[in-house]
C-alpha cells in the first residue's frame, strides 16, 4: 500500500507539473455541446476555432456527450477536469445537475462559463445568452419596418396565449413600436405552435386585412406554416413574412420571395464570443461581476447583469445573401 | 471458485468432475482482467492525467451507480429473467424524494423513501413476473415506461432541487482519501453479491432456476419465490443507486439516468454472464465495471468523441464474448 501511494503521488505530482508547465504557454479551451452531431454546435465550434486562430495561444477541445444526457455532460466534464483544461464553456442539458461538478471545476482553479442554456449561478462564473428579450423585441418589428418604407398594417402570429418567451418579445416590441412609424399593428393571432392551425389563422388574417403587408411570427413552428400560407394565397411579394425561424426550414420560403428575411443567433458568433470570454476570464484580463464588460472581439462588449448574465447581440438577419450558407448548418 | 489444488492426473480417473463450463468461466475473469491490466497500462501512457488518484477516482462515478444495479441484475439474468426497468425506477425513486424533499423532509427519511420506492417498483415487477408468469422482458419494458411516465407526469419539465446539504453526502462525499462513498458501496456490494450468489444456497437455486427452472422446482426449491425475491433485490440495488445519483447530481429531473439499463446490461454480458441464464458470477461483473469505468475514463481523456467511445464499447463486448468461442472451435 505504501510503496503504491508512492507510486501514485509521484505520478499525480509529475503530471500536475507537466500540466502547469503546458498551460503557461496556451490557454486550453474547452466547448462542451448538448451533445455530438448537432449542427448547432458544429456550427458554435467553427466559431470557437475562429476566435483561437484569432487571439492565437489558444487550443479548442470540442466534445460532448453522445445523447443529450446531464450525466453524459459530467462524465465529459469530469474528464476535462482531469485533464486540466483553463476553462470550460458548456451549454449545459440540465440548469441544475451540473452544478455540483462544475463548482468542483472551479475549485480546483477552472474557468467555467455557460452559453446558449445556461446552469444555474452557483454552477458558473457567468452565462452567455445569444440575444436578450429586448434586443428580440426590437429586431422582429424592425424586420417587418425596413422592408415597409412608407408603413403599413402588420400582424403578428405568436405561439400559445401563454407561451412565456413570446408574450415577453411581443410586449418589448410593443414598447418599442413608437420607433417606427406608420408601422400599425393591426392583430396578435395565436398558432399554438401547431403547424395547421398557425397556417388556418394566417388564412384567416389575410382574408380580414387585406391590406396587410407583413406577419410578424415570432415562432419556428408559425413562421414556416405563415409562409406556406401566403404563398398558397399568392400573395407571395404582397405579404412579408418574418419573425424567427430556423435557417434549413425558412430556406425555401426565403428564396420564393414570402419571406424577405428573418431572424435567429448566430451559432458560429455564439462558440466566438464564449471562446473570447472564456479567455479573457481564464487570463485574468477580466472578472466575471454584475456590471463588468467583457470583450467579446470582433462581436463587442458584453455586460453583465446582477445574474452574472450577458447577452451577446441582436439576433442574426437571414436573407437570400446568406441563406445558403446557414441552412445546411441548422 | 475455490482454488483447486489438484496435481496433473494423466489418464486417472478424477474423483471429482471439474466442470468445462467452470473452468470456461475462470479462464473468461482471467481474460477480462487481463484487458483490465492493458487498459489501464496503455491509459497511463497515452495521458499524463491518467495515473492521478483523484483523477481515477472522479472517474469511478461512470461506473459506480450502474455496477451497483448490475451486481443485481447478474443474479436476475442468471435466474434466467431480466430487468430492463431499472432506470425508469432509477427516475421515480428519485422523483419521489424530490416530492418528499418539498414536503420538508430530512435526509434519513428521503433515504428511507429512495429505499421504500425501489423496493416497491421491484415488487410490481416480481409480482407481474412471478406471482401472474408474465415474460419479464415484456413486463420489464412496460414498467420501464411507466415508472418514467409518472416522473413526467409529476415534474413535466421542471425540476427538484435544493436537496438539504447532508444529503450529498452520498453521491459526493468521501469515506477516506480519494475513497468515495460511491466506490465504498461498490466494494461493499461486491462483496455481499459476490457470497450471496457464490457461497450460499440461495445463490445455488438461482444458478438451478437458471439452467433449468421446471427440475429445481422438482429439486424442491421455491422457484417463484427466488425469483419475486431478485426483482425485489433489482429494485432495492436501483434505488441504492438513485439514492447515489440524486445526491451526485443534487437535483432531480425526470430524464435522469436515460439509457442506464442498457449499460448495465451490458456491464453484466461484459462479466461474462449468459444472457440465457445458468452461468456468471459476480467476479466477471466486477471487473467488467472497471473496464467499462476505464475504457471510457481513458478515452474521455484523450478527447475521443462519445460516438468513438460507444463503436469501441461495443467492439470490446463482441470481442471479449466472442474470443473463448472462437478459442475453443480452433481448438477443436
Amino acid at each position: 500500500m505504501g510503496i503504491l501511494t508512492k507510486i501514485m503521488t509521484t505520478a499525480a505530482v509529475a503530471t500536475a507539473l507537466i500540466a502547469t508547465s503546458a498551460s503557461a504557454e496556451t490557454k486550453r479551451i474547452a466547448i462542451v455541446a448538448k451533445a455530438l452531431g448537432i449542427g448547432f454546435f458544429e456550427a458554435a465550434a467553427k466559431g470557437a476555432n475562429e476566435a483561437a486562430a484569432e487571439l492565437g495561444d489558444v487550443e479548442i477541445i470540442y466534445t460532448g456527450p453522445t445523447d443529450t444526457t446531464a450525466e453524459g455532460q459530467i462524465e465529459v466534464i469530469n474528464s476535462l477536469i482531469a485533464q486540466r483544461v483553463d476553462a470550460i464553456a458548456v451549454s449545459a442539458n440540465d440548469t441544475d445537475a451540473l452544478v455540483p461538478t462544475l463548482k468542483r471545476a472551479m475549485d480546483r482553479g477552472i474557468t467555467v462559463i455557460s452559453w446558449d442554456s445556461g446552469v444555474a449561478p452557483e454552477g458558473r462564473q457567468m452565462h452567455l445568452n445569444p440575444s436578450s428579450n429586448p434586443l428580440i423585441g426590437n429586431t422582429i418589428i424592425k424586420l417587418a419596418a425596413d422592408h415597409l418604407p412608407e408603413g403599413g398594417d402588420v400582424a403578428v402570429l405568436s405561439a400559445t396565449t401563454t407561451s412565456t418567451n413570446q408574450n415577453i418579445w411581443i410586449e418589448e416590441m410593443t414598447k418599442v413600436l413608437p420607433d417606427y412609424p406608420g408601422i400599425n399593428v393591426v392583430a396578435t393571432v395565436y398558432g399554438d405552435d401547431l403547424a395547421d392551425k398557425s397556417y388556418r389563422e394566417t388564412q384567416g388574417l389575410l382574408q380580414t386585412y387585406p391590406d396587410l403587408k407583413a406577419i410578424i411570427a415570432p415562432t419556428s413552428v408559425g413562421i414556416v406554416a405563415a409562409a406556406q400560407a401566403v404563398t398558397d394565397a399568392g400573395k407571395v411579394g404582397e405579404v412579408n413574412v418574418t419573425g424567427l425561424g430556423l435557417p434549413s426550414e425558412m430556406a425555401g420560403h426565403v428564396k420564393s420571395g414570402a419571406s424577405q428575411s428573418f431572424a435567429i443567433w448566430n451559432p458560429i458568433d455564439l462558440g466566438y464570443a464564449a471562446t473570447y470570454i472564456a479567455y479573457e476570464l481564464a487570463s485574468d484580463k477580466a472578472e466575471a461581476a454584475p456590471g463588468a464588460e467583457i470583450s467579446m472581439g470582433r462581436i463587442g462588449t458584453v455586460t453583465l447583469d446582477d445574474n452574472n448574465e450577458g447577452a451577446m447581440s441582436d439576433p442574426f438577419t437571414y436573407d437570400a445573401s446568406n441563406i445558403d450558407e446557414f441552412s445546411s448548418i441548422f | 471458485m475455490s482454488v483447486t489444488s489438484e496435481e496433473p492426473r494423466g489418464r486417472q480417473i478424477p474423483d471429482r468432475l471439474t466442470s468445462p463450463l467452470r473452468k470456461a468461466l475462470s479462464s473468461w475473469e482471467l481474460l477480462l482482467f487481463g484487458v483490465a491490466v492493458a487498459i489501464f497500462i496503455a491509459n497511463s501512457f497515452a495521458s499524463p492525467w491518467f495515473l492521478d488518484p483523484w483523477n481515477l477516482s472522479d472517474a469511478s462515478f461512470n461506473f459506480t451507480e450502474k455496477a451497483l444495479i448490475a451486481f443485481a441484475m447478474a443474479m436476475l439474468i442468471i435466474a434466467g429473467d431480466i430487468d430492463l426497468s431499472v432506470a425508469s425506477i432509477i427516475a421515480l425513486t428519485s422523483t419521489m424524494m424530490g416530492l418528499a424533499m418539498m414536503a420538508g423532509a430530512p435526509m434519513p427519511v428521503l433515504v428511507l423513501v429512495g429505499l421504500v420506492t425501489g423496493l416497491v417498483c421491484g415488487a410490481f415487477n416480481g409480482l407481474l413476473v412471478a406471482g401472474f408468469g408474465l415474460p419479464s422482458i415484456v413486463v420489464t419494458i412496460g414498467t420501464m415506461s411507466l415508472f418514467r411516465g409518472i416522473s413526467y407526469i409529476v415534474l413535466g419539465d421542471g425540476a427538484f432541487t435544493g436537496y438539504p446539504a447532508s444529503f450529498a453526502y452520498f453521491g459526493q462525499g468521501y469515506v477516506w482519501w480519494v475513497i468515495t462513498f460511491e466506490l465504498f458501496l461498490f466494494a461493499l456490494f461486491a462483496v455481499i453479491f459476490g457470497v450471496l450468489l457464490h457461497k450460499t444456497s440461495f445463490g445455488r437455486a438461482v444458478y438451478a432456476i437458471g439452467n433449468n427452472a421446471t427440475a429445481a422446482r422438482f429439486s424442491g426449491i421455491r422457484v417463484n419465490r427466488i425469483r419475486f425475491i431478485l426483482f425485489l433485490q433489482t429494485g432495492l440495488m436501483s434505488g441504492i443507486a438513485a439514492i447515489c445519483l440524486t445526491s451526485r447530481l443534487g437535483s432531480t429531473r425526470p430524464s435522469i439516468a436515460t439509457g442506464f439499463e442498457l449499460e448495465v446490461v451490458t456491464m453484466v454480458v461484459l462479466g461474462g454472464v449468459s444472457i440465457l441464464g445458468g452461468s456468471g458470477s459476480i467476479p466477471g461483473v466486477v471487473i467488467a465495471a472497471l473496464v467499462m469505468g476505464l475504457v471510457t475514463f481513458g478515452l474521455g481523456l484523450l478527447n475521443v468523441p462519445g460516438i468513438v467511445m460507444s463503436i469501441i464499447i461495443g467492439a470490446l463486448l463482441i470481442g471479449v464474448i466472442a474470443l473463448p468461442r472462437l478459442w475453443s472451435m480452433w481448438r477443436r
